[in-house]
């Protein structure tokens, strides 16, 4: 496979994800702002931060406000992670690499493209957003679905797999760590309720509520939470899958030695959570770590499969 | 509803689906009687499915503009033009062995001239070509073929005979828009492909794969092709990915590939470097090697030219096939075919007036108002004067043109071309003039693709079919009638 075809594969995946999962992070916060007890303050402008997106917000918008947030996110162009940039992002790189996935996929991403673009202010205004976004975390499904089962499980589907699993990883520790903020920031009397209300929006923002009432089967509480969405083996967004997706998708790919054994070295580490009260700064720090490594480890990719040097890989 | 058929006009053209008795030929038959039954809401329908496949089918070109590069959707006509089988079966005859014969000339041409020597066509037609390529005199190509894939653009006129108007054997394209409006014609009128009688089209790639491979210098299994492309700005990407992904090939970009200190051509790949034995490039010769052309090209590949001068890989086409499609060229096509076959052409060409020579050119510049004037090397219908629709002033300034630089001009009689009903508004069928392009494949075997490519000027009485230029596009069906 050519190395610039993988290049683009790979953030084919991401950019899909990245899509997906603004699609959901916008969703669950229009839910959860529904849900929050009136004494307590929480803005929309939290999404902001969770995505590192403030700089380039405040150059735009001058109040921040819930219009401003949701156009910001979802269809601001000057917001190269928008939900429509990401997914501009989708189509050029598909478009050209259309002759190394199933055929239909860019027929589903223009799909989706032109649906978005066509029905963005439903996004924006509030009364039809839910079904909106919907359609496209939907749409999103559709073309990870069809590659699942119509692509080859050849080397551009171990980048597809790669792609996406590290932005997932990416966009699971924000959201955690979103969570956890907001958790420290709250008066410690509206903390309980607060943290009932939250907890299980986080689950539900991953699709994992059900998963985590099966497995776990103890009430939602921070803790117990989050040791689900980080270490949890089986469930297809926590962390650990993410990485153990990585790891297998690395090793069928040449040279991968240095990256696994990064990946491995990681997952070997288990941050203690006794109790909701270890969701602290100190957690907030390893978070902060994963993301680092996170970033680390698209570098090495690059490095390694992307960055070809005449001569060097012979 | 009035039947949709019932009010078309008659002309002085030859529409090749209704007669001027307002009668469907016999291929289109079927299809006209189909298309009458429908209501003028399934008619709708049927339109807006073909839009939303088309759009969905992410069938695009791209516009070179002011503003930057457009990608528009493709403008196809749902109705599909028909030729009968038999009449098809004489004109595939004919680009076999036109090809054939162009072939034999590049290839005499980069070897002994005896074209020349024995007074068939001038020296200095060649010499002046911007076509010809000195870099290329001496290298022999698998099977002497020069020109591997070639889109020739035929026309019928006022009888429905088909002439050649242009042989293209750069860097053709259209051939995916071809299948593609198959597709979407399936998705459209899949009643109508209940009966076999339409040809199936879609064995081009496969053709064009076994093509490519047989070019192959190294004598293995699976050799290795590409798609070499300019890259997504390119008006033709959309083209070059679809037949990359449909032969299972790589679609590779100038900087994937390097010659290495071996003279032979890799692609940079994540298990390292590949060798590639055969490239299909869509990149004009100028733009391939920066090393022996256009030294600012980033297109190419530094070394292309070495590599396959040292047949260490197969270029589709070949540098230096381009000399054979230029207009001045063209005039002489019917002697190159009696000179090296020994036999008579079997599809004509068009009138060509030469301004090369003073007394044709002293026609030509007489009769501007009459004729089209082409540049002798431009493709794209770029450059032309249409003298029937042009001013006076147009033709003043082509009449300078000329003068300054009479090789690089031809002229030809403004041609009756063929009509076929096309649907310009919700109810009704209007003739528009149209042209057609075949794609022929010569490697180790000669194929050509059943009909082509059918384009259509949507302007009411426009020549013009190109799609930057505002032209549309049709499925070609080649139709086997009963008692053929």
């Amino acid at each position: 496979m050519l190395s610039r075809v993988a290049e683009r594969l790979y953030w084919s995946a991401r950019y899909l994800e990245r899509v997906e999962n603004t699609a959901r992070l916008v969703s669950v916060y229009d839910d959860l702002m529904f849900d929050l007890p009136k004494n307590i303050e929480d803005s929309w402008y939290s999404l902001i931060e969770i995505l590192s997106g403030e700089d380039t917000f405040e150059q735009r918008y001058k109040v921040k406000d819930e219009r401003n947030v949701v156009k910001f996110l979802l269809a601001d162009d000057t917001n190269p992670n928008s939900m429509l940039s990401s997914l501009k992002m989708v189509r050029e790189n598909i478009r050209t690499t259309r002759d190394v996935v199933p055929k239909e996929t860019w027929e589903l991403v223009n799909e989706l493209d032109l649906y978005a673009q066509q029905n963005i202010k439903q996004g924006i205004n509030r009364s039809n957003r839910h079904l909106f976004l919907n359609t496209i975390i939907e749409g999103c499904q559709k073309i990870i679905g069809l590659l699942a089962g119509t692509m080859s499980r050849d080397a551009g589907w171990h980048f597809i797999i790669m792609g996406r699993y590290l932005e997932r990883a990416d966009m699971g520790t924000r959201i955690l760590d979103a969570a956890v903020s907001l958790m420290l920031n709250s008066e410690p009397e509206t903390r309980i309720q607060l943290g009932n209300v939250t907890w299980a929006k986080v689950l539900k923002s991953q699709s994992a509520y059900l998963d985590y009432r099966r497995t776990v089967r103890t009430s939602i509480n921070g803790a117990k939470a989050t040791t689900f969405l980080l270490n949890d083996p089986n469930f297809p967004r926590s962390l650990e899958y993410c990485f153990q997706q990585l790891v297998s998708a690395a090793q069928k790919l040449p040279r991968s030695n240095d990256i696994t054994k990064q990946i491995e070295k990681v997952m070997a580490f288990q941050y203690p959570l006794p109790s909701s009260e270890a969701l602290n700064e100190d957690f907030h720090d390893h978070l902060n770590s994963i993301q680092l490594t996170i970033i680390e480890i698209n570098g090495k990719i690059t490095e390694n499969w992307f960055q070809f040097q005449q001569g060097d890989a012979a | 509803m009035e039947k949709l058929t019932s009010q078309y006009p008659s002309s002085d053209f030859y529409d090749e689906l209704i007669d001027n008795e307002g009668n469907p030929r016999p291929p289109a038959k079927q299809l006209l009687g189909y298309l009458d039954s429908l209501s003028e809401e399934e008619l709708e329908h049927k339109r807006t499915t073909a839009e939303a496949t088309i759009k969905e089918m992410g069938i695009s070109f791209t516009v070179y503009s002011d503003e930057g590069n457009i990608d528009r959707a493709w403008p196809f006509d749902i109705v599909p033009r028909t030729i009968k089988a038999s009449d098809w079966k004489v004109a595939e005859a004919g680009l076999k062995q036109r090809l054939t014969a162009l072939n034999m000339f590049i290839d005499d041409l980069y070897h002994d001239q005896n074209v020349i020597k024995d007074g068939i066509i001038p020296e200095h037609i060649i010499t002046d070509s911007k076509n010809f390529r000195p870099e290329c005199i001496g290298v022999s190509p698998a099977y002497g073929v020069w020109a591997h894939i070639c889109g020739t653009d035929l026309v019928r006129d006022e009888n429905g005979d088909f002439f050649v108007l242009e042989d293209n054997l750069r860097v053709p394209s259209g051939v995916s828009y071809m299948l593609e409006n198959r597709a979407i014609t399936k998705r459209v009128l899949p009643e109508l492909f209940e009966n076999d009688s339409i040809l199936p089209v879609n064995s081009y790639t496969a053709q064009l794969f076994d093509s490519l491979a047989s070019l192959s210098p190294r004598d293995i299994e699976n050799p290795e092709i590409v798609v070499l492309t300019p890259g997504i700005y390119n008006s033709a990407y959309f083209e070059h990915a679809f037949l990359a992904q449909q032969m299972g090939t790589e679609l590779v970009e100038g900087s994937d590939l390097f010659v290495d200190t071996d003279d032979c051509v890799y692609m940079k790949t994540i298990n390292g470097p590949e060798r590639v034995d055969v490239i299909y490039r869509r990149i004009d010769d100028l733009f391939i090697d920066p090393e022996a052309f256009d030294p600012e090209s980033v297109l190419g590949v530094a070394g292309l030219m070495r590599a396959w001068k040292k047949g260490n890989v197969a270029l589709a086409n070949a540098p230096g096939a381009g000399v054979a499609d230029d207009k001045v060229v063209y005039a002489y096509v019917p002697e190159i075919i009696r000179y090296y076959l020994n036999e008579e052409p079997i599809l004509n060409n068009v009138e060509t007036y030469l301004c090369d020579d003073p007394e044709q050119r002293a026609y030509v510049i007489e009769n501007l108002d009459k004729l089209v004037v082409k540049p002798a090397n431009e493709s794209g219908g770029y450059g032309m004067l249409v003298g029937p629709h042009s001013t006076k002033k147009e033709q003043a300034l082509f009449a300078e043109l000329i003068t300054k630089n009479p090789r690089n001009y031809i002229a030809q009689p403004t041609l009756k071309l063929s009509t076929a009903a096309t649907l310009i508004s919700k109810t009704s069928l209007e003739p528009r003039h149209l042209d057609l392009r075949p794609f022929i494949i010569q490697a180790k075997d000669t194929y050509v693709t059943t009909g082509g490519l059918t384009r259509v000027a949507m302007k009411k009485g426009s020549l013009v079919v190109n799609s930057s230029q505002g032209g549309g596009s049709k499925d070609t069906w080649i139709v086997e009638t009963e008692g053929e």
